[in-house]
């Protein structure tokens, strides 16, 4: 299906997290960035991977054909008009959506429910934060094929 | 118009009934089910004694999930033979059912084996079905003593329900440690102490020799009193069906990778099946909840005349206890990398240049990885395994690999 994912050029990532910080914000449901995050565990659905010499940041690829949609025990993961999409009350923190994802993009949240990027569509950003907040632009939202 | 007949009502079933829908959104389907629930998430069984999964919460699917797909669900009736050579099943009410093409997907049963004194115990349950799980939370009191005979997953999972609302939990194994078909004794060991810390108690490598209404004397000579049993010793998949009908069957169904018997016009998928399993090369009862829609997605797919296979099966697994997580997959073969801590073990199994399994326990973060691994056949001289077995991580894989994966839809 032809949607716009989240994407990012590694040549162009720092490696800073502020995408990271910007996911968890985003996902808070509070207004206030410092009372939402400052000195407390944040739980972003996207993480920096990389080591000293190459650095990206990574969140759900929402496959065509999700592994953990077909995998999720209780049945609390699916696919919504291109999006897969975890309900949370539904979740059992049973960590089998962990054990399939091959992008390693599922981490508990401070419940133990499972987190996941759901592109912001659902929270008051509306659009992908990670993206909104990139400050070298390294991360992107737009359309794309196969790669190449 | 084609007829689909699935035998069975649970996730290989809505798998199947998924998968004849991408391809055929017209032909009529039947489901055949024993059990009187629309398919719910097994697993959850547990859940739902503990308080965690409500009975409206553990369907597997929405409630207009049959109507949607149009088909038609027999509730409480149950399949007693297949006739490949009339292409029809026959029912208990002595209806026959006609199909172009079936599917059996009637999972496994518990094994109860002869056990001296068992048929004076009045309050015994299995623990397979929601109505098991319904039956014990009726029975099971604040003061009962609950006495699992059985430490694998089926087992510890009921206990584990069952801990917080009863007075005392007992485990018995013959099995020298917990969970023993998946983890050795190390990381079974981590498990233990977090289910003992918790008040579970566990007599291990010890058996029942009889029992009495409300005692049972072990082999070790000790004695548990107990209110109500719980039965947890094993499964055994379902397969007289196929095997009565002249079909090959081994310790499940045998199936190929499109899912088909060896009886015309019959597939078979879930824990009734056993196919090819990657990381061994044999062919084993892969019996876990992923691998049971997928073979049932495929099954369906089949039966409809699209092409679907499934052939990157593997066994894998992932249980909790009180915030202790264990992730196995594959198989423990090859040579071992491991790292240990006070609370956490992880082994990795590398043969032949592949990963070929591992054990996690208490360190799990994006065990998926690995799992891919392992599901991929990825040869390690294509990967930074030096770096990917210290941490799970997409960076020990080349540029172009992270490309595919990073850089377009996948």
């Amino acid at each position: 299906m032809n949607m716009k994912r989240v994407y990012v050029n590694e040549e162009w990532c720092l490696g800073c997290h502020l995408c990271e910080y910007n996911c968890a914000f985003a996902n808070s449901g509070l207004s206030d960035m410092a009372l939402a995050l400052k000195g407390k565990p944040i739980y972003p659905r996207i993480h920096i991977e990389g080591d000293e010499k190459i650095s990206y940041a990574v969140s759900c690829r929402h496959c065509e054909d999700p592994m953990c949609v077909r995998s999720c025990i209780a049945g609390a993961i699916s696919k919504q008009d291109g999006v897969v999409r975890i309900d949370r009350d539904r979740c059992v923190g049973c960590f089998t959506c962990v054990l399939v994802c091959p992008y390693g993009a599922l981490a508990p949240g401070e419940s133990g429910a499972m987190l996941k990027c759901e592109l912001c569509l659902q929270n008051a950003s509306g659009e992908p934060a990670c993206v909104r907040g990139c400050p070298n632009k390294a991360i992107v939202y737009e359309e794309r094929g196969e790669a190449e | 118009m084609k007829r689909y007949v699935i035998i069975g009502n649970c996730i290989a079933a809505a798998g199947c009934v998924e998968g004849i829908r991408s391809v055929d959104p017209d032909g009529a389907i039947t489901v055949v089910s024993e059990e009187t629930h629309p398919a719910y998430c097994r697993p959850l069984i547990s859940y739902f004694l503990e308080g965690r999964a409500s009975l409206d919460r553990i369907s597997y699917r929405a409630p207009d999930f049959y109507d949607r797909a149009g088909c038609t669900v027999l509730y409480g009736r149950r399949a007693v033979a297949v006739r490949p050579e009339e292409k029809a099943v026959e029912l208990d009410d002595g209806t026959s059912l006609p199909y172009d093409a079936l599917c059996v997907a009637t999972g496994s049963s518990p094994f109860v084996p002869s056990m001296e004194g068992l048929e004076n115990v009045r309050s015994k349950y299995s623990f397979m079905t929601l109505d098991d799980a319904i039956a014990l939370d009726k029975a099971v009191a604040p003061e009962s003593r609950v006495f699992v005979v059985g430490a694998g997953m089926i087992g510890l999972k009921c206990a584990e329900g069952l801990l917080g609302r009863a007075a005392s939990v007992t485990v018995c194994d013959l099995a020298d440690r917990v969970l023993s078909s998946v983890l050795d004794f190390e990381c079974a060991a981590l498990v233990q102490r977090r289910l003992e810390e918790h008040g579970m108690r566990f007599y291990l490598g010890d058996s029942v020799l009889r029992f009495e209404p409300d005692t049972a004397y072990l082999k070790s000579g000790a004695v548990v009193g107990f209110d109500v049993l719980v039965l947890a010793v094993g499964i055994r998949p379902n397969v007289s069906l196929v095997k009565d009908a002249g079909g090959e069957v081994g310790r499940g169904i045998v199936v190929d990778e499109m899912m088909r018997t060896s009886l015309p016009g019959v597939f078979a998928a879930g824990d009734c099946a056993q196919s090819f399993d990657v990381s061994s090369g044999e062919s084993r009862v892969l019996a876990i909840l992923p691998n049971a829609y997928m073979q049932g997605h495929a099954a369906g797919v089949n039966m409809a005349g699209g092409r679907e296979v499934f052939d990157k099966g593997i066994v894998m697994n992932s249980i909790g206890f009180f915030g202790m997580h264990a992730m196995t997959a594959g198989s423990y073969d090859g040579e071992v990398y491991e790292e240990k801590t006070e609370s956490s073990v992880k082994r990795l199994y590398t043969k032949d240049g592949l990963l070929k399994g591992f054990m996690l326990v208490g360190c799990d973060e994006r065990a998926g990885i690995y799992t891919s691994m392992i599901r991929e056949r990825m040869p390690l001289d294509s990967v930074d395994f030096g770096l990917m077995k210290r941490g799970a991580t997409t960076a020990g894989y080349c540029k172009e690999k992270r490309g595919k994966m990073f850089g377009g839809v996948v």
